[in-house]
């Protein structure tokens, strides 16, 4: 069977590809898009690092049939920054010291913006909830579980002064 | 190799994809498990049926007395369902602890039964649910008891190159039941269990109506604790009562020892404390229903 072309919405913008029947979503934006700020960390959905947004939801792209994006809206890392500069999230993350190597990060983020997306006012419980299937090796998740509230806390402000993100 | 990608939009679609494919097409779900077996060359398929499509296996509803879960229902949609957590909170309960988040999304229950795992959360829960898998084939609709589609450790009586499992049901919840799940784990995310247990209870007073106790893995599938169940039948709701069941439950749990689940005695010594707290947690969701 040859490619197949498919459509979706990628951070925003609605896309056409081919991509092969067998082919991962992970491979698709990262070899075929070129965005790689999305890793590969394990390919086993257990690490969390190639966490995306897809249709609102937290998912492992490198568990995703590529097929399967057809129609989707579909959120990378390379999406999160704004018009007005890094999304509360990513300048909370540098704010608190909540990246080391790096690593993880995209995935980290993706995985806390699909919490904040829908709750602005997580509980500890339920940031803990968001970031458990992501797997950070440097920082002991101390400072990203900070980092995580100080953007939720930033978000709620914002909003309060009649900002739009 | 996977040459062809298609997502039928109805079941009787997806059961033609199948039967003309004859045998080298396979239903995919969430696709968690599948995909890394694909990979990993563990499984093979020309086509992939996806189920997520076919609108009629999205819901969870409640019919004619059962609570029906389609087969394209999520862990993460479960574990939310009002109805699941009013009729059902041990399968709410286990759906939570699957994976992670990013699985639970993905990952389907039904998926969670014909992988064949003994130790799937949701199945575990499932199983003292009395729970009825829905099959669909070419040649029409059949139910079987969840405990018959065991095959073996990690095999499945399910063929996906021929056989959809569109629903599973179980009864709704009467008044004087209840239901928990419980599970041993190394860490709170992203560990497997170490043993699982589930509980249905009925109350009559003070006492116990009757039980349904499950352990897992012990077997091809989720086990029942016969001894314990027996012993349940009309015994006092007491503390000592419980106990007692949990030291029974030990005479149907064969585990082995497992670098990845832990020693045959550590789990052996930690069960009667499981089935202890499932069956406190069960009886007090018994009280409030």
């Amino acid at each position: 069977m040859p490619n197949q072309i498919i459509s979706f919405r990628l951070n925003g913008e609605v896309i056409e590809i081919a991509v092969s029947p067998a082919e991962m979503l992970l491979d698709v934006l990262r070899e075929k898009m070129h965005l790689t700020g999305t890793k590969r960390g394990c390919g086993k959905g257990e690490c969390g690092a190639c966490t995306i947004i897809f249709n609102g939801k937290a998912m492992n792209a490198c568990l995703i049939p590529a097929m399967r994006a057809q129609g989707a809206d579909i959120q990378t890392i390379e999406g999160v920054e704004g018009e007005g500069g890094l999304h509360p999230l990513q300048q909370s993350f540098i704010d608190k010291g909540a990246v080391q190597c790096g690593f993880c990060t995209p995935g980290m983020i993706m995985s806390a913006k699909a919490l904040l997306d829908k709750n602005k006012s997580p509980s500890k419980d339920q940031i803990r909830e968001a970031v458990g299937g992501n797997i950070c090796r440097c920082t002991g998740y101390v400072k990203i579980e900070e980092a995580v509230e100080d953007a939720a806390r930033n978000l709620r402000a914002n909003a309060v002064k009649g900002g739009d993100l | 190799m996977v040459q062809n990608y298609v997502f039928p939009a109805t079941v009787s679609e997806a059961v033609t994809v199948l039967s003309t494919n004859r045998g080298k097409a396979r239903i995919i779900a969430g696709g968690t498990d599948l995909m890394l077996e694909l990979q990993d060359g563990k499984n093979t398929c020309d086509v992939l049926v996806d189920l997520t499509q076919i609108a009629e296996l999205k819901n969870i509803t409640e019919e004619n007395g059962f609570i029906r879960i389609g087969a394209s229902v999520t862990h993460a949609q479960a574990a939310k369902s009002e109805l699941v957590l009013k009729h059902a909170p041990a399968l709410a309960q286990a759906c939570r602890k699957v994976g992670s988040l990013q699985i639970r999304n993905m990952g389907t229950i039904i998926g969670n039964i014909v992988t064949g795992n003994p130790a799937a959360d949701a199945a575990v829960a499932l199983a003292c649910l009395e729970t009825t898998a829905e099959i669909t084939t070419q040649e029409g609709m059949q139910t079987m008891p969840l405990e018959d589609m065991y095959a073996g450790v990690c095999l499945s009586c399910i063929d996906s190159c021929c056989q959809v499992v569109t629903h599973v049901r179980f009864p709704v919840k009467q008044k004087g039941q209840g239901s928990a799940y419980l599970r041993m784990e190394q860490r709170k995310a992203l560990a497997l269990p170490m043993l699982a247990v589930s509980a249905m209870v009925e109350l009559d007073g003070d006492a116990f109506k009757w039980a349904r106790v499950l352990i897992a893995p012990v077997g091809a599938g989720p086990q029942h604790a016969l001894d314990a169940e027996e012993f349940l039948k009309g015994a006092p709701l007491t503390s000592a009562t419980m106990a007692e069941a949990g030291q029974l439950a030990r005479n149907q749990a064969m585990f082995r020892s497992s670098a990845i689940r832990g020693s045959k005695e550590y789990r052996m010594g930690v069960l009667p404390v499981f089935i202890e707290r499932v069956l406190q947690a069960a009886v007090e969701d018994a009280r409030k229903a």
